[in-house]
């Protein structure tokens, strides 16, 4: 009896799933396939183990090291207040001003490391005599840390502003050349053999072999762009600036409101995740080709 | 277009594809460890005809093929294609271009364009056809040559037999004078090369193609070729012609014949004499 009501259930969501529009029933078997997977429980229990795990070690087990930082109950409880006890919480515009702050900055300094960074790497891996022009003079400045260039910005740069949109284009653009050139480099020979013995000029072989051989390289690239970006941001943003979510974090340490402290590197988490899922989307929408050939088991 | 319309007529095929090496030598690395690769190597490519160039591995047959596709220079010597000198002396390195087209060891079509993007693309960069038209041309050849479910996907996604054969079409869609193969059946298994065979013969006796054909598969040169250089080991030159009658247009049933294994027999000879000598001298390199 059981087994066949059950069988009934199932024929009755394929026919409910036959009668839904093609778009949204492929829409919805790729969601169930989803929720048939091990992966997305797993991944939930993962934040909900560490959740857990700090909040035992700060709010039930008080263990010594975690005594003045604020557990997840209170963090929560004052990032969700209508009416916040320290000042910032989601219904605060001063949250918002902030993260605005910080996210325009990146957008600025990743947009204008990538413009410049993107086209110079492609440059630089393709041609030798531009790779003999500016490749030495990018490997002495890029090893040095960015933090070493602050008090030069400060000192070039007038305003809050332009030196920490500086000093986050820095560290993006250093990223972005070196794995762009690094992604031409990673270009097979015989693609380049093919394109010229198929009557190919220059331009065309920049454009149908140098680009997109470089792709996969140049995203992972502004993966870690986008990384850095936000790390250098955010320590200049705590240098000079009177907005944003390093300065956030740094002037409430100043005042010792430590639960703001948690709010804002927990938004700068989020935040970064979703700027780097961006980048992951745009890239799988360009690579269609390494999706479909991963997905054979073997990209070539 | 004429590629896969009509066998060419005899006094079209007289010009196209006569390949002419004279006297060719090549030196890797003069002002140093000076490795000849090939020295004095003449040989004559008919056209219309499949030529095997045949050798043990490492004995410069790449750097030839190289030096005709305008991959490499040459050290001495000229090469002419109808009589047009691609380099000799003062120009010691030819041109690439779309009248001389390389199928590659390990497949050189573009992973991130589909197959017919593929095939169509020697045509648009050369500015001979429109977008469009090349893909209608790009599909009819494909389909022709058994890749019709296949067009629109991408090189990593289908076997590399297909891959290949996408490759082949790609280099004939531009009606090459030349076809120079550099091992493409290398690595595949004995049933798919067979197919492989039989597809590429399919092609050559729609076009009748001027190839170039490297390998070391005795069995494979003697099946496709119309006649078979056996190479001498480094330097390189030709060691043995040997002519192969066998009538076209060829099966499988020809391999069993008893011309075949006369022919096998008889370049088996050559050749094992000179992979004798090539490990020799390996043998001694080492030491």
């Amino acid at each position: 009896m059981t087994v066949s009501g059950g069988r009934e259930v199932d024929r009755g969501r394929a026919s409910v799933l036959r009668a839904l529009p093609l778009a949204l029933g492929g829409r919805l078997r790729g969601a169930k396939r989803g929720l048939r997977s091990p992966h997305p429980y797993l991944m939930v229990l993962g934040i909900v183990a560490a959740v857990l795990a700090y909040w035992l070690a700060t709010e039930v087990l008080r263990l010594p090291r975690f005594a003045k930082i604020p557990g997840p109950v209170r963090v929560v409880t004052e990032w969700l207040n209508p009416d916040p006890v320290f000042g910032v919480s989601v219904y605060s515009a001063e949250y918002y001003q902030h993260i605005l702050y910080s996210v325009e900055r990146v957008g600025l300094s990743f947009g204008l490391a990538t413009a410049l960074g993107v086209p110079l790497g492609l440059m630089t891996g393709w041609s030798q005599k531009v790779r003999d022009y500016a490749f030495p003079i990018i490997e002495l400045l890029r090893p040095i840390p960015i933090l070493a260039w602050v008090p030069l910005a400060v000192i070039m740069f007038s305003g809050r502003e332009t030196p920490v949109i500086f000093l986050a284009f820095l560290a993006s653009f250093f990223v972005t050349v070196l794995n762009t050139h690094l992604g031409v480099k990673s270009i097979d020979e015989a693609y380049f053999r093919a394109a010229a013995c198929l009557g190919s000029s220059p331009a065309q072989i920049f454009r149908h072999v140098v680009v997109p051989g470089a792709l996969p390289y140049i995203f992972t690239g502004l993966q870690i762009s986008m990384g850095v970006n936000w790390f250098s941001l955010v320590a200049a943003e705590m240098v000079s600036g009177n907005f944003g979510l390093g300065y956030l974090i740094l002037n409430s340490y100043v005042s010792m409101t430590y639960v703001t402290i948690i709010i804002g590197m927990a938004t700068l988490g989020i935040v970064g995740a979703l700027s780097s899922g961006l980048i992951r989307w745009l890239g799988n929408r360009l690579m269609q080709w390494r999706l479909r050939s991963i997905g054979m088991g073997g990209a070539r | 277009m004429r590629a896969f319309a009509e066998p060419r007529d005899a006094p079209d095929a007289l010009r196209r594809g006569a390949l002419a090496i004279r006297r060719v030598s090549k030196v890797y690395d003069p002002n140093g460890g000076r490795i000849v690769a090939v020295d004095d190597c003449s040989l004559d490519i008919a056209p219309g005809e499949i030529s095997m160039i045949v050798g043990p591995s490492g004995c410069g047959k790449t750097t030839l093929l190289n030096a005709v596709a305008g991959f490499h220079s040459i050290s001495a010597g000229e090469i002419r294609l109808d009589g047009e000198l691609l380099c000799g002396p003062g120009k010691l390195k030819a041109a690439s271009g779309a009248d001389r087209v390389v199928v590659f060891q390990n497949g050189a079509l573009f992973p991130w364009k589909t197959l017919i993007e593929n095939v169509a693309y020697g045509p648009v960069v050369q500015r001979r056809m429109r977008r469009q038209e090349a893909l209608d041309k790009a599909r009819h050849l494909m389909e022709r040559a058994g890749l019709g479910l296949v067009v629109d996907k991408y090189p990593g996604e289908v076997s590399s037999g297909m891959a290949r054969r996408a490759e082949i079409v790609r280099a004939l869609i531009n009606e090459p004078r030349l076809l120079l193969l550099d091992e493409p059946y290398r690595a595949m298994d004995a049933l798919t090369k067979s197919v492989m065979h039989e597809a590429l013969l399919k092609l050559y006796d729609e076009t009748r193609v001027t190839i170039f054909f490297i390998t070391h598969d005795l069995e494979e040169a003697i099946f496709l070729g119309s006649r078979i250089y056996v190479m001498t080991t480094r330097p390189c030159r030709v060691k043995k012609i040997v002519d192969v009658a066998l009538p076209r247009p060829r099966d499988y049933r020809a391999l069993s014949s008893e011309s075949f294994r006369a022919l096998l027999a008889e370049t088996k000879q050559a050749v094992q004499e000179e992979a004798q000598k090539a490990f020799e001298v390996g043998e001694r390199e080492l030491a």
